[in-house]
């Protein structure tokens, strides 16, 4: 059973966000760098990059599988974490943690609270699973 | 075998398909009788004959040079050339190292990070390439306008056009002046995903490619050069364009050991700077090893590619020109450096001679100014395709013809005299045409 | 093995390749335009080259060589013949520009190539210029394009294919413009209807598919499926990948297909040569004529002429620089001639009966195959889920221990749908005994699988390299060869 913190908001999609200082910080689940297995390369937003809500703007890449990453809230890209540049394993490592992909500075927090709360994409999860 | 599965005809293992589509007994469909391999040999020579004999003076992307001898018995042999494309890498490795030194060998040719294992064609890599770059271009500028040089090889342009055509990209014509580009009216309105220029350019002639290159790079364009393989063993390579180089160089593989061959197979390559290597299209092998530390070779950067990524892969390509490239690479490692450059530098010659030979004829003229590499491009004081169709009659491919592409050029010929040319050839092909235009 | 540059020694060549450099032709040239250092190629005698290329080639499987039951792929023999006849030099010396007064042998040729295709396909037109099957693919769906916007259709913005396509086909029709919607195929590997029905509307520019599917059997229902698309306004793309299993039985023209392609490098006699070159002719009706991408070879005044943008005003215009994959294309003449009449049809009875043989075996053997009721086309899948649930080995490890037994794999995991599946393609030329060795070697696989399964998951055992870390081959990326 993949690990799902009750802190976190979810996408549908697999990105988790978190409101960190104003920012929204986002990753992927560890259900989602379990599915893809080995990361081997992450595609990056541009800092400064205006995007939408539902954009794809990066994209996460195994052996076997690429995923788009879609933003799960507009505003504009403040940081991207570049150590994934050179240690794509991070984010199977750690994806909670040193393993985020990119913060955004979002129009409107709000947009969070349209996301999924931990048990909703918990049971989303199991069901995929099946 | 019949027995083993069940049923008593073979007819009867089509049962599945609705008796409506099914072609009648006797089908009326193919060529006709069987042929022996004799007679299917002696049809296709008596054909392959009538064609034969014409010593060529013609290039236009598509030249006659000397491949040696070992170049295809080693690519010919049944293990290269029978054998699949190389997705089990462990039954693979020879067909993956060779691939690998290919790349290698086409980075130090071109000045790039990252080369693939080809695609189709010249004219159809540059399509990808601007594919390439107009995905870059999404990240920052957004643009999908790509600046096309005029004095670009009108089938690449058509080509590129036709197939990028229903992706929105907008092409547009950077125009030429005495067979180049024309520096001065490069645009000043607004971004470009990129730059597309030929080196030598369609017309033999040198480009400025490092003023062209530091003004795309300006205006935050990626650069593309089209560039012959065999004359980057002298001319700068695309990699050193400039301040900074170009982005990619891609172009057709045939100068590496493919014969003409009515200009296919041959091969295209695409090689780029390191940010772009996961824009390129098609297979790209890397090096790596297996649990016992010995070093292997395998595909890589797959998930870029239709079978894994399907509707947003890099490209639908799936066959490439695999075995082209093995003879390219045979051919390279065969004629190193030193072979290469010697063979590009006789071809210059042979065509400098050509050229003078030619011009001494009355109403003959060098159509441009300027140094031209192995190509160049005569006025003629009769149309082209006249004075080509006379020629025939004497044996001689006396070049390639410019009245459908440019017209406005007047009665121009295109004309390419590689190493393979004799003096004797070049006489002949002089006398012949002095005699006709007297 | 080391790589051709590790025998490198500064000043070494191929004397006989190497003529002297002539310096001052190379003097007129403007300084700036000149490459200040040489490119750093292998500097090796000709026999170092030779002997590396020939031990490299002895590192690779080859159908000269091993066994290929590779679906979708059709890695059937190729007669010698057709190889020597693409091989003669007039035809190998002919420059693509030359003037059709001195190319009437060639076209000659193409002519009755694009003959003989339209007569395989029933197609009222044939062009020969795709490069390979995904460029086939792109100028077929590109056609559809050009067909409904000239008729200011311009609504039409989908491609739907099967679930179990094959990746090219959603790649092309994104190259194209479209976007691509897929529909399920059912559990006896036919497209179901009701979602095909669901699923079109004033939106849909075509379906792709391939028959018999990718999952190996005939789709039964082509004449309906052609029907509810027709209705709703799409054409009909058909990709000419399994067409081994139905030459001279059935045509797609009758199937009701619009516009189709057909992968010479499998059906008709060109080698994979590692990896290409192919050549994807395509074939329209009447509806997509006005489209057809140039040039074509066209009759004229007792001889032949081209075909250009001139003669077809509607044409989605060229796709390489030249005419396509040539050399291909007389390979492909070759085989036909070879075949006649007689032997077209005879292509398509020993691949499927290979084919159904190798299924009833196997069945026999014990393995389970992924459509119980359905007949083997020249094609049939094998689930190993079975094996893969009671022993924890894959279908890629049993994959990678057949290649131990001296027999490539079949293809692995294609179509998706089917879970740890061998798509297995025996084609029209391998013998009866070839055949049995590969059950044979399924039969002590399996045996394995449950004895030392863990022989399976580190396989193979018995070839230059073990199982390659393809992890490492991405994360750290090493895609040329370096000094050191």
């Amino acid at each position: 059973m993949s690990d799902t913190p009750d802190d976190l908001r979810y996408a549908s999609t697999h990105e988790w966000a978190r409101l960190d200082d104003g920012g929204v910080v986002v990753g992927i689940s560890d259900y989602a760098q379990d599915a893809l297995g080995d990361v081997v390369y992450v595609e990056l937003p541009e800092v400064g990059q205006e995007v939408q809500a539902g954009e794809e703007i990066a994209v996460v890449e195994s052996v076997k599988a690429a995923s788009d990453i879609y933003a799960p809230v507009g505003g504009v890209v403040e940081a991207i974490n570049e150590a994934l540049d050179d240690g794509p394993e991070i984010v199977n490592q750690d994806p909670y943690g040193d393993g985020w992909f990119f913060q955004i500075t979002p129009d409107d927090e709000t947009q969070l609270e349209e996301l999924l709360d931990a048990e909703a994409y918990a049971e989303q999860c199991a069901a995929e699973q099946h | 075998m019949l027995e083993q599965i069940g049923v008593d005809s073979i007819a009867a293992l089509f049962e599945e398909i609705p008796a409506e589509l099914r072609i009648g007994a006797s089908p009326s469909i193919g060529p006709g009788e069987a042929m022996s391999e004799m007679a299917m040999l002696r049809w296709m020579g008596e054909r392959a004959e009538r064609d034969a004999g014409l010593v060529c003076f013609a290039g236009a992307g598509c030249y006659d040079h000397h491949v040696p001898a070992a170049v295809w018995d080693i690519a010919g042999r049944g293990e290269f050339m029978t054998a699949y494309t190389p997705y089990q890498a462990e039954a693979s490795q020879g067909t993956l190292q060779l691939v690998f030194e290919y790349q290698s060998m086409m980075c130090a040719l071109t000045a790039m990070d990252a080369s693939n294992a080809s695609v189709y064609d010249g004219a159809s890599g540059l399509a990808e390439a601007i594919l390439m770059a107009v995905r870059k271009a999404a990240r920052k500028s957004r643009s999908r306008r790509v600046l096309m040089a005029e004095t670009l090889h009108p089938h690449y342009r058509d080509a590129a056009r036709n197939i990028v055509a229903n992706q929105g990209v907008e092409i547009e014509t950077l125009p030429m002046a005495g067979g180049r580009c024309e520096l001065k009216r490069l645009p000043d309105d607004g971004a470009f995903a990129a730059l597309v220029l030929q080196q030598p350019n369609f017309f033999g002639l040198l480009e400025d490619a490092d003023r062209l290159t530091d003004w795309a790079k300006g205006h935050g364009a990626a650069v593309i050069g089209v560039v012959n393989p065999l004359t980057l063993s002298v001319l700068k390579p695309p990699g050193q364009w400039g301040e900074s180089g170009a982005d990619i160089a891609c172009g057709d593989g045939q100068p590496l050991g493919a014969p003409m061959s009515s200009g296919g197979p041959s091969f295209g390559f695409i090689c780029a700077k390191a940010p772009l290597t996961r824009q390129l299209p098609g297979r790209i092998i890397g090096q790596t090893e297996d649990a016992a530390g010995r070093v292997g070779y395998s595909l890589t950067l797959q998930a870029r590619e239709q079978h894994i990524r399907r509707g947003k892969a890099t490209s639908n390509i799936c066959t490439n020109q695999g075995l082209l490239v093995t003879a390219a690479a045979v051919h390279m490692a065969l004629m190193g450096a030193q072979g290469l450059a010697a063979a590009a530098a006789a071809s210059r010659a042979n065509t400098l001679r050509l050229v003078e030979r030619l011009t001494a004829i009355d109403g003959v003229r060098p159509l441009f100014p300027g140094p031209f590499f192995h190509e160049c491009a005569l006025a003629l004081p009769k149309p082209a395709p006249e004075v080509l169709d006379t020629l025939l009659d004497r044996g001689v491919l006396g070049g390639v013809s410019l009245a459908k592409h440019f017209p406005e050029l007047g009665n121009a010929l295109l004309v390419c005299a590689t190493e393979k040319r004799s003096a004797e050839e070049i006489d002949t092909y002089a006398k012949a045409l002095a005699e006709i235009l007297r | 093995m080391s790589t051709i540059f590790d025998l490198s020694q500064p000043g070494r060549n191929a004397a006989a390749q190497c003529a002297d450099l002539d310096g001052a032709a190379l003097a007129r040239l403007p300084e700036a335009a000149l490459r200040a250092a040489s490119p750093a190629l292998p500097e090796v005698s000709e026999l170092q080259a030779v002997r590396h290329y020939t031990n490299l080639s002895a590192r690779n499987f080859s159908i000269d060589s091993q066994f290929y039951p590779l679906g979708s792929c059709t890695m059937k023999y190729n007669p010698r013949g057709a190889h020597r006849a693409a091989s003669l030099s007039g035809f190998l010396g002919r420059h693509p520009l030359a003037p059709e007064r001195a190319s009437q042998g060639f076209m000659e040729c193409l002519f009755a190539l694009q003959e003989i295709l339209k007569e395989v396909t029933g197609m009222a037109a044939v062009s020969l210029t795709p490069m390979a099957g995904a460029q086939g693919e792109f100028a077929g769906v590109a056609m559809i394009r050009a067909y409904h916007r000239a008729r200011g259709d311009l609504e039409r913005r989908e491609i739907l294919t099967p679930d179990a396509a094959h990746g090219t086909n959603p790649a092309t029709a994104v190259m194209c413009g479209y976007t691509v919607r897929e529909v399920a195929v059912d559990g006896n590997g036919d497209v179901d209807l009701d979602a095909l029905k669901a699923a079109v509307g004033p939106q849909t520019a075509g379906l792709m598919m391939t028959n018999p599917s990718t999952c190996g059997v005939f789709e039964r229902q082509a004449v309906q499926i052609a029907q509810v698309v027709h209705d709703a306004g799409g054409l009909l793309y058909y990709d000419g990948a399994n067409l081994n299993a139905i030459l001279g039985k059935v045509r797609p023209a009758d199937m009701g297909f619009d516009v189709l392609h057909l992968n010479l490098h499998k059906t008709f006699a060109t080698p994979h040569g590692g990896g290409g070159p192919g050549a994807g002719p395509v074939g329209v009706g009447e509806r997509l004529l006005p489209h057809l991408p140039v040039p074509v070879v066209a009759q004229h005044e007792g001889g032949y002429r081209w075909l250009t943008e001139d003669d077809v005003p509607g044409t989605i215009g060229r796709l390489s620089a030249f005419a396509g994959n040539a050399g291909i294309l007389l390979r492909a003449l070759a085989y036909a001639l070879m075949l006649g009449r007689t032997g077209m049809d005879r292509v398509s009875d020993f691949a499927v009966l290979n084919a159904a043989y190798l299924a009833t075996r196997l069945k026999a053997a014990g393995f389970e195959l992924a459509y119980p009721n359905r007949a083997a086309t020249h094609e049939f899948i094998l689930t190993l889920a079975a094996q893969a649930k009671a022993h924890g080995v894959s279908a890629m490890d049993f994959a990678k221990r057949l290649l131990d037994f001296g027999m490539h794999a079949p293809t692995t995991y294609f179509p998706l749908l089917v879970p740890e599946c061998f798509l297995i393609e025996p084609t029209e030329t391998e013998c009866r005994e070839e055949l049995d060795r590969f059950v044979d070697a399924m039969i002590a696989i399996a045996e394995e699988a449950e004895r030392d399964p863990e022989h399976l998951r580190t396989a193979p055992h018995n070839l230059p390299v073990g199982r390659l870390d393809d992890v490492k081959a991405a994360r750290d990326l090493k895609l040329r060869w370096t000094p050191g």
